[in-house]
């Protein structure tokens, strides 16, 4: 199915770059932002080669809008940015729901609020799947907890956004961007949308015209819209939840957690195992669609949570809402301005397993 | 019998839904006009902006995308990236353009993007009602400035032909009008410069074009039409301020 390369050690943020021209994106719009940087550097020197573009635009406001005229004629687009220019990009993504174009953003997550500081945060988790933008909308979004993760998952960005004419968004953070890691990068056998889908934007040669639009003001026709739109985000919960399910078998407490977080809690799992005590994870990959039915499951045979973020509690809520009510929820979160360490986790694990008296 | 006036190829045969008097009728004729003389309709593709034009995809037989409010430049500039041997413009107000989207217009013709932006400046905001737009002049009224429009409040009506003339990127930069015959005859004739200067790959070019909003103005379509020349007109001056070299092909 795909081709492997020779590896390499590569920062995150390079990983998703060189994955995001191997997937066949090959026009990348951006503006400079810390802790992201490597991305559009890669893309300007890579892109030339293979016959692309790169556009260092006036601001994230121009760049999610550039994307979106380049996404209509269906080739493979590319943005990133972090906490304030994904801010200033939200009215985009609310265009991309409506007009149901699909393209990759990347969201390296920086610590809010405000101009905030520039090392890692999980505070955009509710920005990212509640919806930013106005009106009633999902993105698909990816967490990713590896640099060979970053890779895979921007490849699979382009995919479920062409299989959903949907934006992706790939939620990382500054560790996941800055991070050094030995990665294979991959060919995927498809490179490309195809020409043939039927709502291109590309001169309207021997057809009639089309349009994009997200205007409905015709009786009756913004309630079909917005009700198409629900169907596709019941159909992603359907079909294309991804999770990583680690030792819950035989567990007594499950910490549920993602991203970077997650990679520091499997750490700390290890050694509460070494100790004796039965503790599994959960851990999200695609934070829309959650995960709801696995841990809705889950929790009918274990009743004790742990949900660790690197925020004051937010994907906790999407956690309480899928589990069964009989079962405790414990939180763990640290702010913008801190990591927790293994130590630290295995500490509130440690606690966590003794308050329940497990 | 020989016919000697017709529906431009480019146009879609869609009663329009502008106001009587509204000059959106005539600027949208002599685009299509411009798109006919030069063949484009089957590789044009149209950027609709926010605003009374939004319905552009209705009226013209192109492929369209409707562009968020004031960030029509950006989304042409990205298809334009993707598909250089198409043509891609865009149709804007004052309020989309001058307002909310002046950062959008400057750079993309500041990059020399190649793409032809048609300006449409009514000094109101149309479609919501008659508000004050950055194009509103000074003692006029509106929803908004009900005592008249005060440069000490709120500064002075821009002038975007004059500042987009000043940098180096456009190929096009040129004001005109549509109020009397002569006028539309000359308008019709730099809207078709303008996606010449596309066509040759010469960057960006821009044509504001002065329009009347007789209903939301308070006045009669012939009203409206004498204001153009006694009120706009002295204010934001006709002519081309900056053309590349290009064929005469007129």
């Amino acid at each position: 199915m795909s081709k492997p390369l020779k590896k390499v050690f590569s920062k995150g943020n390079e990983a998703i770059a060189m994955a995001a021209i191997n997937a066949g994106c090959h026009y990348y719009f951006g503006y400079p932002i810390t802790p992201q940087n490597e991305i559009p550097e890669y893309m300007a020197e890579h892109l030339p080669a293979v016959g692309g573009e790169f556009l260092q635009a006036e601001s994230e406001i121009a760049s999610i809008n550039m994307l979106l005229g380049a996404a209509a004629t269906g080739v493979r687009v590319m943005t990133s940015s972090s906490g304030p220019g994904i801010s200033l990009m939200q009215e985009g993504f609310s265009y991309f729901a409506g007009n149901e174009l699909p393209a990759v953003v990347v969201n390296m997550s920086r610590q809010g609020p405000g101009l905030g500081g520039i090392n890692a945060t999980q505070g955009d988790y509710f920005q990212s799947v509640k919806g930013g933008g106005h009106g009633d909308y999902k993105l698909i979004v990816l967490a990713p907890h590896t640099g060979q993760e970053l890779y895979d998952l921007t490849i699979k960005a382009f995919e479920l956004a062409e299989k959903y004419r949907m934006l992706t968004l790939v939620l990382g953070d500054a560790i996941l961007g800055q991070i050094k890691e030995p990665i294979t990068p991959w060919v995927p056998e498809k490179t490309s949308g195809g020409d043939d889908r039927d709502w291109l934007i590309t001169g309207a040669k021997g057809r009639p015209p089309r349009r994009i639009t997200s205007l409905f003001l015709a009786d009756g026709e913004m309630e079909k819209h917005n009700w198409h739109l629900q169907e596709k985000y019941a159909r992603l919960e359907r079909d294309d939840v991804m999770v990583e399910d680690r030792d819950t078998a035989d567990a007594k407490l499950v910490v549920v957690a993602f991203g970077s977080v997650a990679r520091i809690v499997k750490s700390a799992i290890d050694q509460a195992r070494a100790a004796g005590m039965k503790v599994g994870l959960v851990r999200p990959i695609t934070l829309f669609p959650f995960p709801r039915k696995l841990l809705g499951e889950l929790g009918g045979n274990c009743k004790n949570f742990l949900v660790a973020e690197m925020n004051t509690g937010q994907m906790v809520e999407d956690v309480k809402l899928a589990l069964p009510g009989d079962c405790t929820v414990d939180f763990y979160g640290r702010p913008g301005g801190s990591v927790p360490t293994p130590e630290d986790l295995y500490e509130v694990i440690s606690a966590t397993y003794s308050k329940h008296k497990l | 019998m020989k016919q000697v006036f017709k529906r431009p190829e480019s146009m879609t045969d869609k009663p329009f839904h502008f106001c009587p008097g509204c000059h959106h009728g005539i600027v949208h004729r002599l685009v299509a006009e411009a798109l006919d003389h030069f063949n484009l309709r089957e590789k044009t593709i149209g950027v609709a902006s926010v605003g009374c034009s939004v319905f552009l995809y209705d009226y013209f037989a192109v492929d369209v995308i409707e562009a968020p409010h004031g960030r029509a430049a950006a989304v042409a500039a990205g298809t334009k990236r993707v598909l250089g041997d198409n043509i891609v413009f865009t149709y804007q107000g004052d309020g989309d353009l001058a307002a909310i989207g002046t950062a959008e217009v400057i750079h993309a013709a500041n990059r020399g993007d190649n793409i032809t932006v048609i300006f449409v400046n009514n000094s109101i905001y149309g479609m919501t009602g008659g508000q004050m737009a950055p194009t509103t002049l000074l003692g006029q009224r509106s929803t908004t400035s009900p005592y008249g429009r005060d440069n000490l409040r709120d500064g002075y009506p821009i002038k975007m032909t004059e500042m987009l003339a000043a940098l180096e990127g456009p190929s096009l930069v040129s004001r005109v009008a549509v109020n009397t015959p002569g006028n539309v005859k000359k308008a019709r004739k730099v809207i078709r410069q303008a996606f010449q200067m596309q066509i040759e790959g010469k960057g960006f070019s821009f044509v504001e074009v002065l329009s009347t909003c007789p209903t939301n103005w308070g006045m009669s379509p012939q009203k409206a039409n004498e204001r153009i020349a006694e009120e706009m007109i002295p204010y934001f001056p006709l002519g081309t301020l900056k053309q590349r070299d290009v064929v005469d092909v007129l």
